[in-house]
């Protein structure tokens, strides 16, 4: 057998975690010569609960370690590779609880090869797709054939037909056309887009240079956020090891066709993420949305027809020509086919990203692969699709992701974010801070959702502060309801979404707020209040010298007392409080 | 921080219109570049940036005042930016901001009196699983808490005091 193999995770998230330290000492033990084995990169395997992840692959078999610091990666080499044992307290478990029910399509190579490296991508059939396409001549018409075959739909948020899409690029005539990768990725709470790229940016090129073919492109864009430093430098690169190798540029694999794809870098504006507004922004311009139609797959950059493809869409696209869009089809449900990539994050013992079949309940994915709530807290709701999108509450979470499902509840697909919430989230802080996101991201361009979400901002923070009436519910419907209605585009139209869904779900929360002025999940701060118990409080005087707004007195070893006029809420006391004594009780309710 | 006189301006300037054409539609890049240059976009430059691409100025600063990513004024040396995304918010952001505002006795959005530590508020980083988090110019730090974060702050401003001794 072969030297072991140790592949580390080196994703934005390993990273963050601390996996850079983790391959310098691996680095440094093999140089030393301590010990023999093969060190590899590679990217986000999804586990991101668990990161820095370590992969070992020897004669015994494949070892997945989790939570690897510097000092623990000395461990590891000396005791699974000198000693042949395996490093206790690292290994992964439910590991196969985890991956178990994922179907890996768009993030087939994900934490598997070195995304730095063209040779890997090719090496699992990588390109193979494309190099077909031109050997075989196999047209635009049968490629947007079967890519509408296989069913697929936008995973960026809107879900219309890939394939018919391309159809309508593909039957206009023009000298010009172009094919754009929506990798602006800005709904909070989501990371799919950044892990492709970072984990397989030749995935998404090869999913770019087919979806040029098919609709007679000569020029493709990735429109990248630019918060995303290390996403971009692998996608520069893959660029870069594509041209070398003729997959772009002249002569695309030896053909007549040449195809260069550049990489346009966002300048921080969520709107730009709407396709209209992406396209003025690589013209230059400000980022605003305009009217559709003409949609941009009629007229789109510089007025020439422009696919806009989002990054996991794009992701699948070589999938589905290398296997046959009768093999993607087969996974998912009846109008929504293959699978789908969601963040998971929030209140969840294993969050990362997961890739599972359309079909599958929400419940399957927090309690199935997610593991749960934490800290024995109960699980009380799901957002899906960020700002667009909407709050179900844990007594729906039995509805099958797919889009039809998904839009009767009120919430969306969305382009994946997934964040759940146990007790200690208040469903009303939760739309406002949606709200907050959309008012301050709103263009301006349209009245209803430059002035509307601000005013429903408004009221959503007289809720919050205790100042709001009854009738203001009805006047954040018809505010919401409006909004929706007529604003220019996706992002007005669905920024009332989290406001709707909570007010159908958890309109008892509202309540509570306006007319009992209490916050039950004590988020919010002018409804809660902060009380020292008598019989507990010891006299230390910690919270009397940490309270910035002096509102405690009490002398050494007597009892003290928070003056309720001059408390902020900030909590800095019951931090403070020592965990013997535990005298602070914060409760919901006014004083 | 001191602002770049005029001439200064100029010449820096130039080093990085040599990788544009002067086109219209090169306005975003070359404000990136810019800003890449100065830490943000100078008001001289921005007028040169008008000339060398051909268009009125008030495109130029149309288009800038668009996008979150420029300043209109130098930054200070350490940007910390805490994630505001919605896992980072449910996990207790605010008090991150509200202790770092207090620790650096400035609010949200501004630069710090000695000029070392500008405080932002972002979107999302996209590490959710490390929430909450903040990002000093390129390294992620995650599940913190208000106490870690401050303390994070600390120890980049003794690193300065430190070298300001030496
Ligand atoms: C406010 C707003 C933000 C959007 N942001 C994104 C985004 O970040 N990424 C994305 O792929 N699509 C985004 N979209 C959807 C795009 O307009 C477009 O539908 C999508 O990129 C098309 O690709 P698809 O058909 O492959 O999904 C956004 C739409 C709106 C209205």
């Amino acid at each position: 057998m072969n030297k072991p193999r140790i592949s580390v995770g080196l994703g934005s998230c390993g990273m963050a975690a601390g996996a850079n330290a983790v391959y310098r000492r691996l680095e440094t033990i093999l140089m030393e010569g301590k010990a023999e084995f093969e060190l590899k990169r590679t990217s986000c395997l999804g586990m991101c609960y668990n990161e820095p992840l370590v992969a070992v692959l020897d004669e015994r078999g494949e070892f997945l370690y989790g939570k690897i610091h510097e000092e623990s990666a000395g461990k590891l080499i000396e005791e699974h590779i000198l000693k042949g044992n395996t490093l206790k307290g690292h290994l992964v478990s439910g590991k196969d609880v985890f991956f178990g029910s994922q179907v890996k399509i768009a993030l087939r190579n994900c934490g598997v090869i070195d995304p730095e490296s063209i040779d890997e991508y090719i090496d699992t059939g990588g390109y193979e797709a494309t190099r077909r396409i031109i050997r075989e001549k196999i047209s635009g018409a049968e490629l947007t054939g079967i890519i509408t075959r296989s069913g697929l739909r936008g995973r960026g948020g809107g879900g219309f037909s890939t394939g018919k899409k391309w159809e309508f690029a593909r039957n206009i005539n023009s000298d010009e056309k172009y094919l754009i990768c929506n990798a602006d990725e800005g709904d909070p709470g989501a990371f799919m887009d950044r892990s492709l790229l970072e984990g397989d940016p030749h995935a998404v090129i090869e999913g770019i240079i087919i979806a040029g073919l098919a609709i007679g492109a000569n020029k493709g864009y990735v429109y990248v956020r630019a918060e995303y430093p290390l996403a971009v430098r692998r996608l520069k690169k893959a660029i870069k090891q594509a041209e070398e190798k003729g997959f772009l540029g002249k002569g695309v694999f030896q053909s007549r066709k040449d195809f260069k794809v550049e990489v346009f870098l966002g300048a921080g504006a969520f709107v730009c993420g709407e396709e209209t507004a992406l396209i003025h922004s690589i013209e230059g311009a400000r980022g605003m949305p305009r009217h559709r139609p003409p949609f941009p797959a009629q007229s789109g950059l510089w007025g020439r027809p422009t696919v806009v493809n989002n990054v996991e869409t794009l992701a699948n696209v070589a999938w589905i020509i290398r296997n046959g869009a009768d093999k993607y089809a087969a996974y998912g449900t009846e109008n929504s086919k293959g699978t789908k990539v969601f963040a998971l994050a929030g209140k969840v013992r294993r969050g990362g990203l997961v890739e599972v079949p359309m079909g599958v309940t929400i419940n399957e994915i927090v309690f199935g692969i997610g593991g749960g709530i934490p800290e024995g807290r109960e699980f009380k709701a799901v957002q899906l699709g960020g700002p667009s999108g909407g709050c179900l509450p844990a007594s729906l979470a039995g509805t099958p992701i797919d889009f039809d499902s998904l839009r009767k509840t009120g919430a969306i697909m969305g382009s994946g974010g997934m964040i759940v919430m146990d007790e200690t989230s208040c469903m009303v802080n939760i739309a406002k801070y949606f709200l907050e996101f959309t008012r301050e991201e709103s263009c301006g361009a349209c009245t209803p959702c430059r002035l509307g979400t601000k005013h429903m901002l408004d009221i959503l923070e007289d809720i919050t502060e205790g100042r709001a009436r009854k009738e203001d519910l009805d006047t954040l419907t018809d505010l919401a309801e409006g909004i929706k209605r007529t604003s220019l585009c996706g992002l007005g139209q669905t920024a009332p979404n989290p406001v709707i869904t909570t007010l159908e779900y958890f309109r008892r929360e509202y309540w509570e707020h306006i007319s009992e002025k209490k916050c039950r999940a004590k988020q919010c701060r002018k409804l809660i209040s902060y009380f020292i118990d008598p019989d507990k409080c010891a006299g230390c005087r910690v919270c009397y010298k940490k309270c910035p707004e002096n509102a405690i007195s009490g002398d050494k070893d007597k009892v003290h007392v928070i003056s309720q006029d001059d408390c902020t809420r900030c909590g800095i006391c019951i931090r403070a409080c020592p965990r013997k004594y535990s005298a602070i009780n914060c409760l919901p309710g006014q004083a | 921080m001191s602002m770049p006189v005029n001439s200064e301006i100029k010449e820096r300037l130039n080093g990085i219109f040599n990788a544009f054409a002067g086109k219209g539609n090169e306005l975003i890049p070359v404000l990136q570049s810019i800003q890449e240059e100065f830490g943000y976009l100078p008001g001289e430059a921005m007028k040169h940036a008008a000339r060398f691409l051909k268009i009125p100025e008030s495109t130029v600063f149309g288009v800038a005042s668009f996008y979150s990513q420029f300043r209109f004024s130098p930054a200070g040396k350490h940007i910390i930016k805490v994630c505001h995304g919605t896992a980072c918010h449910v996990a207790n952001a605010g008090e991150i901001t509200e202790k770092l505002e207090t620790r650096l006795k400035i609010k949200d959005g501004e630069t710090s009196d000695d000029g070392l530590f500008t405080l932002e508020s972002v979107a999302c980083v996209g590490c959710c699983s490390l929430a909450p988090l903040i990002m000093v110019d390129d390294e992620v730090y995650g599940k913190l808490d208000p106490v870690k974060a401050a303390r994070i702050v600390s120890r980049l401003s003794r690193t300065h005091g430190e070298k300001q001794e030496q």
